[in-house]
């Protein structure tokens, strides 16, 4: 306990003196892509942190972390919320891929990948989804031959976030076509750098295109990136699943700052209500308006109970498990629900998209409303969440 | 009062929907939503002089054909599912409504005619589209010059004239102003539903004619009026993305069978369709009671908040039940939930109709 206060003390200076005023505050946070340029300030909290092994806390040192133990963690990140500093880095290889490769990786996948994730060299994409296999994700037909020291790659994944900046790519590709199919399945990591890859944007609902369609034609994974036992990919696909649901669902160390991708500004539902609906002696104006925030709130506050629960129930087990569906469930719900609200709030005003007639909040609030309608969809459906509560955790019969 | 649709406005149906069929496509549509415009000036000729609909509703005195609300209501209704971009809703509907409610007769016959063959585009502009309580406060005239803003006003960027309703001492006034005039600046704005063009409009000590007197009474009723038009819409580009999304459940398989198998899905569907169809009756309901003068008051916001409610969750389905292609540009879903969002706060959000009939059914008793 004094331990932790003194580290409590220590991480407190430290923040203080070196967390640029830049990295504080709503505003960019590095993925690690080389292909993106940030501020000088981004850059530098970064580079920072890393330097502290902090970006990845809890991994070993030997792997670019610090090998903090979970309660000091805690500590770090109630230190950087309370002085607004934002995450130094945030990608699919901090928060999917690093805490699968710690479970699952080689020695030297660990020593080449972790190490470069840890120090922001490298932004990941997920190459999971294709046109025929989204929710029957076992389905996927991208087929892998090994030659040599290498594996050759042809198919289509699609729905690749951030693929158009990524440096290198996790995908799950199809080892042996002739077994039932979630047995021919491999995990490998390739790079995206290569004649054999090809992306392609596609224009999302709000128009901005932060995932494409990935095209792989003869392109090459080397042997050595291919992640547990050939043709045991599966296990290995669902367990990063199971960190990415739990990331989404608000689980895990970095949840208090998590946001569904694409929600811009974080506005408060009972605030946006007072000053949109109007306040009646220091009410909501409109009592069913004012009904729904309470609902959301409580809503809101319950989860964030249970994930408290849960998070100190699982202090021993290693990593999340099938429960995290019921996190994925109820926080994308939640966090769509909370958009839905505020645009709800704000009547006509949250409508607006564009141009000096609407405020930076009411524009942020229609794109995040916007953005907001993925969360359920992203990372396994919802419904294919209450099945696996269903099947999973309650047992029912198929 | 009727209780189902005559044969004649079932042929009538017909021929609104085989129009829009052919120059209401989904590419056509993101046509217009990219055009400054907003509307093919030669489908809406079209639309006016073949089929008729901007008059549909306006009596004959007035140069219309002297149908009612039941029909303009038919007309919307296709306008929604084919999603129509064009000025019917603000020029036929709103403006021509305001016309019909409030002004006096001679206005009527010089205005109303050109609005009825599409010739004139008019646009009402009210100074709130929330609720008509909230209309008058930031709109005012004083001997015949008008100051204030719009902050939303359909259409105004193509508009030919502007009905507006502001305040003069003497209480609520009914005006018009030819756009262009001095005075009148429009800024057209940008929203997230392009399919309908919304613009903020100023003035500026500008001239305007005094053609009526609104009283609540006939403010209400024109309110009225035009929700429940908006309400046929919105039934029908519910009913839009209820069949797309059924269709796309029966297209699309997953672990070897159509998702549409899948019981959870199965009731998603069932539970939508109970709702487009009750969201359907209340607004069939709604402008029959419009028309035969008797009904329940509260019958139109009734109307309004169910259609409203209904579109917006048949637009969140129809995204969750498509997965990934549901939240791309290119599937067509996308223009329909936005017109589901602006719809769903035009002329009062779905909580303000719901106190409005609250509190009529309260003043009743
Ligand atoms: C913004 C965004 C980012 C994404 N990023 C990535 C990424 O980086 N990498 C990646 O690999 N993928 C990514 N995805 C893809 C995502 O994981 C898939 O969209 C998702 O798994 C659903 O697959 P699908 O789109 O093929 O929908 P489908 O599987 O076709 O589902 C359509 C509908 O059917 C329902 N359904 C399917 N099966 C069942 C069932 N058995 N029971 C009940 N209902 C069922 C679904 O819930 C859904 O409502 C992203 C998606 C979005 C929207």
């Amino acid at each position: 306990m004094a331990d932790l206060q003194a580290f409590r003390e220590e991480t407190k200076s430290w923040l203080a003196e070196n967390c640029p005023k830049g990295a504080r505050g709503p505003g960019e946070v590095h993925t690690g892509s080389t292909k993106v340029t940030v501020s000088a300030d981004t850059q530098a909290w970064m580079e920072m942190m890393a330097e502290k092994g902090w970006t990845v806390p809890m991994w070993e040192k030997e792997y670019g972390g610090a090998g903090l133990s979970i309660a000091q963690t805690q500590v770090l990140f109630e230190e950087m919320s309370a002085i607004d500093a934002r995450p130094p880095l945030v990608n699919m290889g901090t928060r999917m891929l690093g805490p699968t490769l710690l479970e699952f990786g080689t020695e030297d996948q660990k020593k080449r990948h972790l190490n470069l994730i840890a120090r922001g060299g490298a932004a990941w994409c997920q190459g999971y989804s294709e046109p025929g296999a989204g929710s029957d994700l076992a389905g996927l037909n991208t087929r892998a031959v090994a030659s040599g020291d290498e594996f050759i790659i042809n198919g289509q994944k699609i729905w690749t976030s951030g693929a158009q900046n990524a440096d290198w790519m996790f995908c799950l590709v199809r080892t042996d076509p002739d077994v039932p199919k979630h047995q021919g399945i491999s995990f490998v990591l390739l790079p995206m750098d290569q004649p054999g890859v090809t992306v392609r944007p596609i224009s999302l609902i709000s128009g901005s295109s932060p995932f494409c369609e990935t095209f792989l034609d003869n392109a090459v994974a080397e042997r050595r990136d291919l992640v547990g036992q050939l043709n045991e990919g599966w296990s290995i696909g669902k367990r990063l699943l199971q960190h990415e649901r739990s990331g989404q669902g608000g689980l895990g160390p970095s949840a208090a700052r998590s946001r569904p991708v694409g929600v811009s500004v974080d506005l408060g539902v009972a605030e946006v209500g007072l000053s949109y609906v109007g306040v009646t002696d220091g009410k909501i104006s409109d009592p069913a308006l004012r009904d729904e925030v309470v609902q959301w709130k409580m809503q809101d506050a319950a989860f964030k109970a249970t994930q408290r629960r849960a998070g100190a129930e699982s202090q021993n087990a290693k990593a999340p498990g099938e429960a995290t569906s019921i996190f994925k469930l109820v926080g994308s719900t939640l966090a769509q629900d909370k958009q839905e609200l505020i645009v709800k709030l704000m009547g006509n005003s949250g409508t607006g998209w564009e141009g000096a007639a609407f405020s930076k909040d009411e524009i942020g609030a229609t794109r995040s409303w916007l953005a907001s309608k993925a969360v359920t969809i992203y990372g396994g459906t919802n419904e294919v969440q209450a099945n696996i509560i269903a099947k999973r955790v309650l047992g029912l019969p198929d | 009062m009727q209780t189902e649709f005559t044969e004649d406005q079932e042929q009538f149906r017909e021929v609104v929907a085989r129009f829009l069929q052919d120059k209401s496509t989904p590419l056509s549509v993101r046509e217009m939503m990219a055009s400054e415009a907003g509307y093919d000036k030669d489908v809406w000729r079209q639309l006016c002089e073949e089929v008729g609909v901007a008059g549909t509703h306006i009596p004959e005195a007035f140069g219309g054909f002297g149908f009612g609300s039941i029909e303009l209501g038919v007309v919307a209704e296709e306008m929604g599912k084919h999603l129509y971009c064009g000025p019917f809703f603000s020029s036929s509907v709103m403006a021509a409504y305001a016309l019909l409610n409030i002004a006096n007769d001679s206005s009527k016959v010089k205005l109303l005619p050109d609005i009825a063959v599409g010739k004139t585009l008019a646009t009402l502009v009210l100074d709130s589209l929330n609720s008509p309580e909230a209309v008058g406060r930031q709109l005012v005239v004083a001997n015949n010059s008008l100051s204030g803003t719009a902050a939303m006003v359909l259409d105004a960027h193509v508009a030919d004239l502007f009905v507006i309703v502001a305040r003069a001492e003497t209480g609520l006034g009914l005006y018009t102003i030819h756009a262009g005039a001095e005075g009148v600046s429009v800024d057209l704005l940008e929203t997230i539903d392009q399919t309908r063009k919304v613009s903020r409009v100023s003035f500026k000590n500008a001239t305007v004619e005094r053609i009526g007197h609104v009283n609540s009474e006939s403010l209400d009723r024109t309110w009225d009026h035009i929700c429940v038009v908006l309400a046929h819409e919105m039934i029908g580009g519910a009913q839009h993305l209820l069949e797309t999304t059924i269709d796309y459940t029966k297209l699309r398989y997953q672990f070897g069978r159509p998702i549409g198998s899948f019981q959870g899905l199965k009731h998603r569907c069932a539970d939508l369709l109970m709702e487009v169809e009750i969201a359907k009756a209340a607004t069939h309901h709604a402008a029959r009671c419009l028309d035969a003068g008797e009904g329940e008051a509260y019958a139109a916001s009734m109307a309004k908040a169910l259609a409203a409610d209904t579109y917006m969750k048949a637009a969140r389905e129809a995204i969750q039940l498509r997965g990934g292609i549901g939240f791309t540009w290119e599937e067509d879903t996308q223009l329909w939930f936005k017109r589901a969002k602006s719809s769903e706060v035009l002329m009062g959000t779905p909580a303000i109709h719901r106190e409005r009939m609250i509190s009529m059914m309260e003043q009743q008793s």
